[in-house]
């Protein structure tokens, strides 16, 4: 015990003197949660809506104007109006605007008939977030446009009544608990079985393979060192982490205490995974080369920043056996549902058998040789 | 018994014999020098002895246990000191001492007690709580001596120690390991292609070239072993034919050897063959570009017993540049 100890001692006094590392693994997993929130959560504004009104009636004028009211609120598009077809599709093929409404000559007069009144959407759609947001938007619109000043008092359409369960999350506290994982993911990378790898590298190693300790306690001992500071970096995260993604009542105890369950049991879960990839690697640039792999490898099959439902069959066996998986789905209970520790247990479970189980075959598989 | 045995110890990396069938014992109490250029196999013997190689064949006791069978008492009744400085920059004098206390499950009290004795024999005291990157590389040195006595090891191995040091601190590290030894009633087996230093420190010498042991005795035997007093080196203008020949007729001499030009010759009365080497040259009308004269040392055993100088020779390769990914050693 007392080995595992030392070894415990001298990583950990070796990262307090490192405020550099410290700030690298406590911080940057919080730009990220920031840059990647922001980048992807927000809504589409300002796409350039080239108008064609070809029609001038006045049924035409009031769609223009719901048009403006739009560029003038909403701000998802920003009207541009042409006097011909030809100029505003050129524009369009160029990308100078997004789209082209059209509003054809014989507009009014079908609409005030009754006889299918259409209008034509020309659209850019090589950017399907884009493209997705104009044909929302404009689709509402007309929906705005067709509703009887009057609605008639029996309706046979059958509609829709959607009950929400929590409240409204927005993407970036949506991305918060794969953001923890992350956090703990890369001080995992900068922990333990890279440790070793750079004792190898710097011949320090021989220092302490001469001592009688074991290969478990040197094991064990690079485990806990780097499962400290996943640990530490997890609870930036998650309490950090929370209040800037705007977790409601952040520091709620219960949920903190549960919190620190998943951060610790998944910190020993990714550092043991570490450890085993890289006990026989001696050369110090083969984790720094595999790293970035690994990463993309194991978060974006999680679930973390897109729903495992809308993955091709290969990518959900990957999903199925990465500990981000289980990590991820845990601190989104706590995270956008604030649950209990009964939906954790199986989360918890795999990351801990799964740590049990890296860990027993690197120590199988360790040589304390050199 | 011997506190080291070794027998036929082998060591192999593929088609290289690092290591060839060497056999020696070192007795309680001895300073035990293993000598020999780079590449000789001195690393990998300490390396096998130290539980950190495995051997391909042979055996070895150290302190009575089997290296490969008992690794952990062998382990725990040595200290030792790798070639390559293995203490930690970040962290300061005393806290690598303890760490490595506590790796050799010493408990508190005897640490704080033995690593303030160890900080205050190799003198780094005052420097106890600076960390060890601001240390020279004799201080660093004189450290890792320290520390690989935390555990008042009986057998002591150091590997080449004085490497890389300048003068004046190789001449403070064999001051200090000399006076540990009397202290501390340790064993220790150096390895160091420094003859002076093998000179200076060792009680005998094994000479070890190619992994094979081709000499061992104490210092003054093996110098008292090769033939001639005095060697002389000695470059001419020219080479007159059968040269050679004439070198050796002269008086006194017992041995020439010539590499590059350069002969080296062995001889009972230094003075007396330079005086007739000098007549020689002159009949033969040619010039002696060089000529010094000197009293047998180590480097003469050691070109006598290997027929070459101390020159630099491959080595087993490092673990990480024998595989793509993973060493297979």
């Amino acid at each position: 015990m007392n080995r595992i100890l030392a070894i415990i001692e001298r990583d950990l006094r070796r990262f307090r003197r490192s405020p550099t590392l410290i700030i690298v693994s406590m911080l940057l997993p919080l730009v990220q949660l920031v840059v990647l929130g922001y980048a992807f959560g927000g809504k589409v504004k300002h796409l350039r809506l080239g108008v064609v009104d070809q029609d001038h009636g006045v049924p035409a004028l009031r769609l223009k104007e719901m048009f403006q009211a739009v560029a003038a609120n909403a701000r998802t598009f920003d009207t541009i109006t042409y006097v011909d077809r030809g100029t505003a599709l050129r524009d369009l093929r160029e990308g100078r605007i997004g789209g082209v409404v059209e509003i054809p000559p014989e507009f009014s007069r079908k609409f005030l008939a009754g006889q299918n009144p259409q209008l034509a959407l020309a659209e850019d759609n090589t950017d399907q977030f884009n493209s997705t947001a104009l044909e929302g938007t404009l689709n509402q619109l007309i929906a705005a446009y067709n509703q009887k000043p009057v609605p008639p008092r029996i309706s046979a359409n059958a509609t829709l009544a959607v009950v929400e369960l929590y409240p409204y999350v927005p993407y970036i506290q949506y991305l918060l608990p794969g953001s923890i994982v992350l956090a703990i993911f890369v001080s995992a990378m900068i922990g333990g079985g890279i440790i070793y790898i750079d004792d190898k590298a710097r011949g320090l190693h021989e220092g302490y393979l001469v001592t009688p300790i074991r290969k478990y306690e040197l094991i064990l001992g690079f485990n806990l060192s780097g499962a400290v500071k996943a640990i530490l970096s997890g609870l930036v995260l998650v309490t950090l982490g929370s209040v800037i993604a705007g977790v409601p009542d952040p520091f709620n105890l219960a949920r903190l205490v549960r919190m620190f369950l998943m951060v610790v049991t998944t910190a020993l879960a990714l550092i043991s995974m570490m450890f085993l990839l890289m006990v026989r690697v001696s050369d110090p640039l083969v984790p720094r080369a595999i790293f970035g792999v690994l990463n993309t490898v194991l978060f974006f099959p999680s679930g973390a920043v897109y729903p495992i439902q809308a993955f091709p069959p290969w990518m959900r066996i990957i999903s199925i056996v990465d500990p981000f998986t289980y990590a991820v789905h845990g601190f989104k209970q706590l995270v956008l549902k604030n649950t209990g520790l009964g939906p954790l247990v199986p989360d918890l479970l795999f990351l801990g058998i799964f740590a049990v189980i890296a860990m027993s075959v690197a120590t199988l598989l360790f040589r304390r040789t050199l | 018994m011997a506190d080291i045995e070794v027998s036929q110890l082998t060591k192999r990396f593929g088609d290289f014999v690092a290591v060839n069938e060497l056999s020696f014992s070192v007795q309680h109490g001895e300073v035990f020098g293993l000598l020999g250029p780079n590449g000789a196999g001195k690393s990998t013997l300490i390396r096998m002895l130290t539980t950190l190689v495995p051997p391909t064949s042979g055996t070895a006791r150290v302190n009575g246990f089997d290296i490969v069978r008992a690794p952990n008492s062998v382990r725990q009744s040595i200290g030792v000191i790798p070639q390559a400085m293995t203490s930690d920059l970040d962290l300061s004098a005393e806290e690598n001492m303890s760490i490595f206390a506590k790796l050799y499950g010493l408990p508190h009290e005897r640490r704080k007690r033995v690593i303030q004795e160890l900080l205050k024999a190799v003198d780094l005291e005052q420097w106890a709580d600076k960390p060890v990157k601001m240390f020279s590389g004799g201080m660093r040195r004189r450290l890792e001596i320290a520390r690989g006595l935390v555990h008042e090891p009986k057998i002591f191995f150091l590997d080449e120690p004085t490497t890389g040091l300048d003068p004046v601190s190789r001449v403070a590290v064999w001051e200090m390991l000399e006076r540990l030894r009397r202290e501390r009633d340790l064993t220790i087996l150096v390895t160091t292609h420094y003859m002076d230093e093998a000179d200076k420190l060792c009680d005998r010498i094994a000479i070890v070239d190619h992994g094979k042991l081709v000499a061992l005795d104490s210092p003054l035997k093996l110098k008292a072993s090769i033939p001639g007093e005095n060697i002389l080196e000695v470059s001419f203008s020219s080479l007159p034919q059968d040269w050679e020949a004439t070198l050796k007729a002269l008086p006194d001499v017992v041995d020439v050897k010539s590499s590059d030009h350069i002969f080296r010759i062995s001889s009972q009365n230094g003075p007396r063959t330079t005086v007739a080497l000098m007549e020689a040259a002159r009949k033969a009308g040619i010039q002696v570009s060089s000529l010094s004269v000197q009293s047998t040392t180590l480097d003469d055993v050691f070109a006598h017993y290997t027929g070459h100088q101390l020159r630099d020779a491959l080595q087993a390769p490092p673990g990480y540049a024998v595989g793509f990914m993973y060493d297979r050693q």
